[in-house]
């Protein structure tokens, strides 16, 4: 028996009926070819042992016994599909931010994430938004579009937005009654870096648009008499 | 007070509710007590209900039924499409019409230009003040 598996390999017995094959047992053993497999062995079908079994180390009898069942979870082995980007928005589009600190800024989409997350800038020198990350369901996509043929987002993906790992100090005593220095986080300077080189080509199409650099600067909010359900974005 | 326009054949009309809102379209015939054969350049013939109608001043000269062409024709010589656009009605419709569908930057832009507008005004509004007093 070989080890690669043909997936869904086509029978050569065709089916009459449901149940019924198109050919008999003697013709199928001419099809399949044994008759060439049992003259390439000599006149009999080819046998392998058996592989010997991997030896498991003896299991020793646990140490404590549960007084009732314990039930174990099911095994969930379904995957999500790669959510969907709605049509509306594409890659340049000026979306707006309706949750969590930037609130009702407008905001420059860049692409998608591979966890379907939304990569999207600021620009941070206009309104104050970093290079972050967005869930679709919390964006209103405008009609408005940015030129972003300039910008390369190629190296950006969700492992660069992953928390720094802290590695934990042991403490003495004495040192727990002291106050605690607070090390402020500061920003890696690549970051900053990474920031500057995705907006500046950003800057110079927003700039060609009138009015686009104060739009985006400014936050969007509901007025007396707007009904968002008509309102066309 | 009188009624002034009437259901009539001829009578071109506003449609104010359904897939066709926001048409001009010119009554035929009448069917019944409920409604109307209507018919426009761009659509089919078809019945609508007179509460989906609302009737405007323009009237053009038709026969009962007329065909198609000879509807266009009447269309033409009466200038439907002129009269509507400078009647004030015909007006704030348009205008209504181009509100709903600004986008968010149209509404920010138009913020934009009311601001200086009102800016202005006001600096007439303060030199004329100065030079009365």
């Amino acid at each position: 028996m070989t080890a690669k598996l043909k997936t869904a390999r086509k029978s050569r017995n065709p089916d009459l009926i449901r149940g019924v094959g198109k050919y008999s047992r003697s013709k199928m053993y001419h099809k399949r070819g044994l008759w060439a497999i049992k003259a390439k062995n000599g006149g009999v079908f080819p046998h392998h042992d058996p592989k010997p079994a991997a030896e498991n180390p003896p299991q020793k009898p646990p140490k404590f016994y549960p007084a009732d069942d314990v039930k174990k979870p099911f095994v969930n082995k379904r995957k999500h599909k790669p959510t969907k980007l709605r049509t509306s928005i594409t890659p340049g589009t000026v979306l707006i931010v309706l949750a969590g600190r930037f609130k009702g800024k407008r905001v420059v989409f860049l692409k998608q994430l591979s966890s379907g997350l939304l990569l999207v800038t600021g620009p941070f020198k206009i309104n104050g938004v970093p290079l972050r990350r967005v869930n679709q369901s919390y964006v209103i996509a405008t009609s408005t579009k940015v030129d972003i043929s300039g910008v390369n987002v190629e190296k950006f993906d969700d492992k660069y937005f992953a928390k720094e790992v802290e590695k934990k100090k042991t403490k003495g005593e004495g040192q727990f009654f002291e106050a605690e220095k607070e090390e402020k986080k500061l920003l890696p300077q690549g970051k900053k870096d990474d920031q500057k080189a995705v907006d500046a080509p950003l800057l110079k199409s927003i700039e060609a648009v009138a009015d686009l650099k104060t739009y985006l600067a400014a936050r969007f909010s509901l007025m007396s008499g707007m009904k968002p359900h008509e309102l066309v974005f | 007070m009188p009624f002034k326009r009437y259901v009539e054949i001829g009578r071109v009309a506003l449609v104010n509710y359904g897939n066709d809102y926001g048409k001009l379209v010119v009554i035929v015939d009448v069917i019944d007590q409920n409604r109307a054969l209507v018919d426009a350049p761009d659509m089919v013939r078809s019945q609508m209900n007179f509460k989906r109608l609302s009737l405007t001043d323009i009237k053009i000269d038709i026969k009962r039924v007329p065909k198609k062409k000879e509807l266009l024709a009447a269309m033409e010589a009466a200038d439907v499409k002129k009269k509507w656009e400078n009647s004030s009605w015909g007006r704030k419709f348009i205008v209504q019409k181009r509100r709903a569908c600004l986008t968010d930057f149209d509404r920010f832009k138009l913020m934009l230009a009311k601001i200086k507008r009102a800016g202005l005004v006001r600096q007439e509004l303060a030199n004329l003040k100065k030079n009365a007093a």
